[in-house]
């Protein structure tokens, strides 16, 4: 059976990837990328934190840990699709989609 | 009765009113309201005064009214009231004969009736109107003056204000109208107050006696502490409380009381009838329109000085017998009377002024008469106050009636000469002969003409009484004045209306209206009759006939016994001599002045002329000596000095200190510490913000950046922690 480790080395090694990815693109599309990366490592830990406590604990078959798997899927899809739609209006209105060049509120 | 006395002086007052409240832009309403003012003031006086003569015993029991005034506060009130003594009821007499005549006489002075002139402006003299007479000749006439109501107004309140003195019964009441009288010839004084001469002789008449009325108001409150009241009765009749005044002595001076009171009285009556050092105001007054000086000269505000005097009489003379030596108030009053009497008459010698000259004789004669109090003659005072009032209210009338028509021969030819002048005139008396013979009445009655005038007889009891009492200097003075008296008389008959005309406009001069020469007459009547009342008992012939009505009349106000009567003819052959010889001497020396002609006295008298025609220098002795240094005080020491200098100073270095004052709190508390601090907080803010804001970038990155930064250095440290 593959240990734990490898699961959460797998997760934290995406998580860091997908913070780079948001901190160091100019694309609001990338940053927005990078996020869903963040978003699934998360998941990675808990399917695997799931599927080890169901093993340690045969008789009980809990089901939270999918619900929570599913609800932060549904949240990252919702949130890609409004991320998306205002980045493709920003776009249309200033034609571009560089995060840094969107400061009309600098003072 | 005594409800009549008490209305006596209210007609002129309503008339006042009237006038200046509805009436005053109507000429004829106002001075018909002033003239019905007068005459039933007239009426009134008239019934008292024949009731007084035919009540016996009067001066014991005079008619007499008083009401409760003033809560003093003590157990008695302080009352005022009416009462007609003889005293009273010969002053009003003449005052209601003189009062009724100037009114009438107003009327015609200010040209009732003519029109009014292009260029008159209220407060000057009328200048004339141009009217076309028939043939389209024009020619200049008088014209009416501006302010005619406003005149008629005031004469109306003078009136009321010498009724009032007149019937009051205590010496208050009696202050009261003689101080609306001052105010009265204030106004009346300067009534043309455009003239700059007129406003500066109206400061000088009021300031001038109100310098005497702050002394009688002195004496009025010192009689009212002794004695708690003002009452004639009270007082002056009453034998005790005039020998407690006579016997204690005051802190002044070492005078009795009643000296001292009668002194303080007596100044009043220096200012106000304008005896020696006060008398300076008086010439002045001539200002004023004629009717004016009449009335302030002859019929009130100098006769109620003197009308003061008799009537303190009997304080003045307290302790005092005749026989005995004066007391020292007498002793001042003969001699300022006296001494007035010469030193005025020798001033009028040297007057080219009509008026002046007339204005110079009021004083010497009113001179004779506090000179007869002064040497105890009581009765000869009030009889030639009387006779003085008549014939000097003639004389002045007179006097205004001649300018009048000069002025109208002036206007007629055009000339520029002064209508006052008596070398301007000459030969008036084909021209104005009512005027003459009334005028010439006059001035035989002022000169003591003998036996016939009225002046004869009040001089010569004069003399009498100086003379039988022994006062010899008082005595010579006199008869010296008499004589002077005469001649300037004369002199001023013979220039005015003797010879030929001098000038142009004598020779157009006109004859005045009926309003002014009735008057003439009708006082003309009493200049010369008014003494047949007074002939005294001892005088041979005459004597034996007519009755000295009125020395027993007036006499009897007097507590103590009558005069033994002189039987010396001396005082009668001196009264004789001076005058037909002053008379004489004035005609001499005047009959034959030519037009242009100095004064033919001028070269025989030297300097001694100047300074009589300078009146002794009085006036410039005053500036030097009172008015000069009154301004120095006022402008240089305490304006320039005092005020501007030190009291300013003082102001001026509060104000400094608090503007260096503030200056150092501005600079080193205000500046430094407050708006430092405030500034140093405001700035403080300004910079923090500004620092920080460099950070706040608006690039999420970079935050993110900074958060992990921060979660890996907290981590660090928490692990740290933990190991």
């Amino acid at each position: 059976m593959i240990p734990l480790s490898w699961y959460l080395i797998l997760a934290a090694g995406l998580f860091c990837i997908g913070l780079f990815v948001v901190l160091t693109k100019k694309s609001a599309i990338g940053i927005l990328i990078g996020i869903e990366l963040m978003l699934n490592a998360v998941n990675i830990n808990l399917a695997a934190f799931w599927h080890y406590y169901t093993q340690l604990n045969p008789s009980q078959t809990p089901l939270n840990g999918m619900v929570f798997l599913a609800i932060v899927f549904i949240v990252a899809a919702a949130e890609t699709a409004v991320g998306l739609a205002l980045i493709i209006s920003a776009y249309r209105r200033r034609n571009t989609s560089v995060a840094g060049e969107m400061d009309l509120l600098k003072g | 009765m005594e409800t009549l006395i008490w209305l006596l002086p209210l007609p002129p007052l309503l008339g006042f009113l009237l006038i200046v409240l509805f009436t005053h832009k109507n000429n004829k309403v106002s001075h018909t309201i002033a003239l019905t003012g007068a005459g039933l003031s007239f009426l009134g006086s008239m019934v008292i005064f024949f009731r007084a003569v035919t009540t016996e015993g009067l001066a014991e029991n005079p008619m007499t009214s008083s009401i409760n005034w003033l809560p003093t506060g003590v157990t008695q009130w302080l009352q005022i009231g009416v009462q007609v003594d003889p005293l009273t009821a010969v002053t009003l007499f003449f005052v209601a004969w003189t009062i009724l005549m100037i009114f009438l006489y107003s009327i015609g002075y200010h040209n009732y009736g003519a029109k009014r002139g292009v260029d008159d402006r209220p407060g000057l003299p009328p200048h004339g109107a141009l009217v076309k007479e028939k043939g389209g000749h024009k020619s200049h006439v008088p014209s009416i003056e501006p302010m005619y109501a406003r005149f008629f107004a005031l004469i109306s309140l003078f009136a009321f204000a010498m009724y009032l003195l007149v019937v009051s019964n205590n010496l208050l009441t009696l202050y009261i109208g003689w101080e609306i009288m001052g105010l009265c010839s204030y106004l009346l004084i300067g009534f043309w107050y455009g003239k700059d001469s007129a406003k500066k002789a109206a400061i000088k008449a009021f300031l001038t006696t109100r310098v005497g009325d702050v002394f009688m108001l002195l004496g009025l409150a010192a009689l009212y502490t002794l004695t708690g009241t003002l009452n004639y009765q009270d007082i002056l009749a009453n034998h005790s409380v005039l020998e407690i005044l006579a016997t204690t002595i005051s802190p002044v001076f070492g005078l009795s009381w009643a000296g001292l009171i009668g002194l303080l009285l007596f100044i009043g009556t220096v200012g106000k009838s304008a005896q020696f050092p006060l008398h300076i105001w008086l010439p002045d007054a001539m200002e004023g329109p004629t009717p004016v000086s009449a009335m302030i000269h002859a019929a009130t505000m100098v006769s109620a000085g003197v009308y003061l005097a008799v009537r303190i009489f009997p304080l003045v003379s307290a302790g005092w017998e005749p026989g005995m030596p004066l007391t020292t108030t007498m002793t001042i009053m003969a001699f300022i009377g006296s001494f007035t009497a010469l030193f005025a008459a020798l001033i009028g010698v040297a007057q080219n002024d009509i008026k002046r000259v007339l204005a110079y004789s009021t004083i010497s004669q009113l001179g004779y008469m506090i000179a007869a109090l002064g040497v105890g003659a009581y009765a000869a005072a009030a009889f030639h106050l009387v006779t003085h009032a008549f014939f000097k209210a003639l004389l002045f009338l007179g006097s205004g009636s001649v300018i009048h028509g000069v002025e109208h021969g002036v206007l007629h030819t055009g000339e520029h000469v002064d209508p006052q002048d008596m070398f301007n005139m000459g030969g008036l008396r084909k021209k104005m002969p009512r005027t003459f013979w009334t005028f010439l009445a006059g001035g035989l009655a002022l000169s003591g003409f003998p036996i016939l005038t009225a002046g004869f007889w009040s001089k010569d009891e004069i003399l009498t009484g100086a003379f039988s009492g022994g006062h010899w200097a008082v005595f010579i003075t006199l008869a010296f004045a008499a004589l002077l008296t005469a001649f300037y008389t004369m002199r001023q008959i013979t220039l005015v209306f003797l010879g030929k005309p001098r000038t142009n406009s004598a020779e157009h001069a006109h004859e005045t209206p009926w309003t002014m020469t009735v008057p003439l007459m009708v006082l003309s009547v009493f200049a010369i009759g008014a003494g047949w009342f007074g002939v005294p008992d001892a005088f041979p012939g005459l004597g034996k006939i007519l009755p000295n009505w009125f020395g027993e009349f007036v006499g009897s106000m007097l507590t103590h016994g009558h005069h033994e009567e002189s039987h010396s003819l001396v005082p009668l052959f001196t009264s004789l001599v001076v005058s037909l010889g002053g008379l004489l001497l004035g005609w001499l020396v005047y009959r034959n002045v030519k037009a242009g002609a100095a004064d033919p006295l001028e070269k025989p008298l030297g300097f001694f002329h100047k300074w009589m025609k300078n009146k002794f220098y009085v006036d410039e002795f005053y500036e030097i000596v009172l008015i000069r240094p009154a301004r120095w005080l006022a402008d240089v020491f305490t304006s320039q000095w005092m005020d501007r200098r030190f009291l300013d100073g003082i102001l001026h270095g509060i104000g400094k200190f608090g503007l260096w004052f503030g200056n150092l709190v501005r600079n080193y508390f205000d500046v430094p510490v407050v708006n430092g601090v405030g500034d140093d907080i405001a700035d403080g803010t300004r910079k923090a913000g500004s620092g920080l804001r460099v950070i706040q970038t608006g690039q999420i990155q970079q935050y993110m950046v900074t958060a992990l930064l921060v979660a890996i250095f907290l981590g660090v440290v928490l692990i740290l922690l933990a190991v």
